[in-house]
């Protein structure tokens, strides 16, 4: 008998959850802007969010977060900590890495904005989230989307990194479940690989 | 988190400028640079600027530029790009070695020199909001209270350490602070820009509330010369120092013709060991002359009740970077 591992129960308990849960499909909420009273109206801004151009009013002690999302809808990236240490909420920031909970929206005026939802086209993975699968790196699966984006950035700049740089460069990701070792060989893998997709 | 109204300067004059009227109004402002620092102290209600001074849009301030006379580093320049800097790695290796080992990369993408430099202090209780000397309370708590990462130099009436990894570097380097106020700008040596608590315990340097530091010079590179940047940290990464050195030294056919020694979070300020300079200079280096310079280097200590271990710990530290060094 083929040994059972970790992944293929939890695929399999899976499905049975989904089978035996009620069948109208999950809609993901759509969230808009909060409209605010005319005194309260922040500063218009615009950022360029995977690819797509948005114009939001802010107020200003908004963090990036806050307005990816609860105004974007963007709820991939994580809120852990909330004070930049966990990582949970890492995106990137004209292709570099940032703490987006410690980052005002306004200081984000016209720049480019990298969420994990941008990683996969449609249904194709991105090869980091296919390793990340591959390598049991989700455990929880909280810090993940930080994990993801600061391996992307790693691979952006780094395509090939040594396991040094490797560790480095995910040191500001803290996963509570403990499974740093297997989001740095789904990294490392995924460079071998000849790096992540663009 | 508390609101503000955040604001962008177009120059530092503007900045300070800006500071300086929202003082004149009663309200209070804070400089944001990367400020990532800065909305944590919001969030924990340990500052509540009325105004936020962004300093990101000022471009001038963000190139590192070499010259006749040195080298300038705009302010903004981010920790990650002052570690990965050629020059900087090449010519002033201490700085880019200690820029590389703060926080995080996520950290080192947003976080300025400038910034690292003025960071307010990370003793817990202080980050926790107790009414200390920091707070304008009426003492601090480490002295009887959990002092393992407090000061062996330099305390009261505050035993903070100074948090910065870039500040004992730039000492090392002898670098020079240029600041502007409202009123023009003044240049200050790093050597006299620290403040011990003894002399204003409310803030760890000279800045006014107005004032802005711009922008850091450092000497030209000197021939023959070699400097390092070590970090002892209770974990790998992601963490202050519990204890580092900054050294810097000159060294010509083997013998050591000039020295900084710099001490980082051991003292409200970086500590530099001009004792230990003394017993270097002139001399070779060997285990004899380092072993010497580890014990001046803690002549001086005076440990709280639970920081002892600081102080064989900074006789190795000094003792093997010296070796390293100049092996």
């Amino acid at each position: 008998m083929k040994p059972i591992s970790r992944r293929s129960f939890l695929e399999r308990s899976g499905t049975g959850m989904a089978a035996a849960a009620a069948i109208p499909a999950l809609e993901a909420p759509t969230f808009q802007s909060r409209p605010l009273p005319a005194e309260e109206r922040g500063r218009e801004i615009h950022l360029k969010v995977n690819g797509k151009d948005h114009r939001l009013e802010v107020e200003d002690h908004w963090t990036l977060a806050e307005v990816l999302r609860d105004h974007l809808g963007l709820t991939g990236t994580r809120v852990g900590c909330d004070r930049g240490e966990c990582g949970a909420c890492t995106v990137l920031l004209d292709g570099k890495s940032l703490y987006s909970c410690s980052y005002l929206a306004v200081w984000a005026e016209g720049k480019e904005i990298s969420t994990v939802e941008g990683l996969a086209e449609g249904t194709q993975l991105d090869p980091l989230q296919e390793a990340f699968i591959e390598h049991d790196g989700p455990q929880c699966g909280f810090c993940t989307s930080g994990q993801l984006m600061s391996a992307k950035a790693l691979l952006n700049s780094n395509p090939n990194p040594t396991e040094a740089e490797a560790r480095q460069a995910l040191a500001g990701n803290i996963c509570r479940c403990s499974n740093f070792n297997r989001y740095l060989e789904a990294v490392l893998a995924t460079s071998g690989k000849g790096g992540s997709r663009g | 988190m508390k609101s503000f109204t955040n604001v962008n300067p177009k120059d530092p004059q503007e900045a300070a400028a800006l500071l300086k009227k929202a003082i004149e109004k009663g309200q209070t402002a804070s400089l944001a640079g990367g400020g990532s620092d800065l909305l944590g102290m919001i969030k924990d209600d340990l500052v509540g600027p009325d105004v936020v001074v962004n300093l990101k849009g000022l471009s001038a301030l963000r190139e590192i530029e070499s010259h006749s006379q040195g080298v300038r580093i705009g302010g903004l320049v981010t920790l990650e790009e002052l570690s990965q800097h050629p020059l900087i790695r090449s010519q002033y290796t201490v700085l880019a070695e200690a820029a590389g080992t703060v926080a995080t990369p996520q950290i080192r993408n947003v976080g300025t020199v400038a910034g690292n430099i003025c960071q307010r202090p990370w003793c817990w209780y202080f980050r926790q909001g107790f009414p200390c000397f920091k707070h304008g309370g009426d003492r601090c708590y480490s002295v009887v209270g959990q002092n393992q990462l407090h000061a062996i130099f330099g305390g009261g009436p505050s035993f903070i350490v100074h948090p910065s990894d870039t500040a004992p570097a730039l000492m090392a380097l002898e670098a020079r602070f240029r600041i502007v106020g409202p009123h023009g700008e003044r240049v200050v040596p790093a050597s006299e820009f620290f403040i011990l608590p003894r002399e204003d315990v409310s803030r760890e340097n000279v800045l006014e509330p107005d004032e802005v530091l711009v922008e850091i010079e450092l000497p030209p590179a000197v021939q023959n010369g070699r400097s390092t940047y070590v970090k002892i940290m209770d974990r790998e990464a992601w963490t202050h120092a519990v204890l580092s050195v900054a050294m810097a030294l000159e060294i010509n056919d083997g013998v050591c013709r000039k020295a900084r020694v710099v001490l980082g979070a051991v003292a409200p300020i970086p500590w530099r060991l001009p004792n230990v300079e003394r017993i270097l200079v002139g001399q070779r280096i060997t285990a004899d002359l380092a072993g010497d310079a580890g014990r001046a280097a803690v002549s001086r200590a005076q440990p709280l009740a639970k920081n002892g271990y600081k102080i064989p710990l900074t006789e190795a530290l000094v003792r093997r970077t010296l070796l390293s060094l100049a092996g």
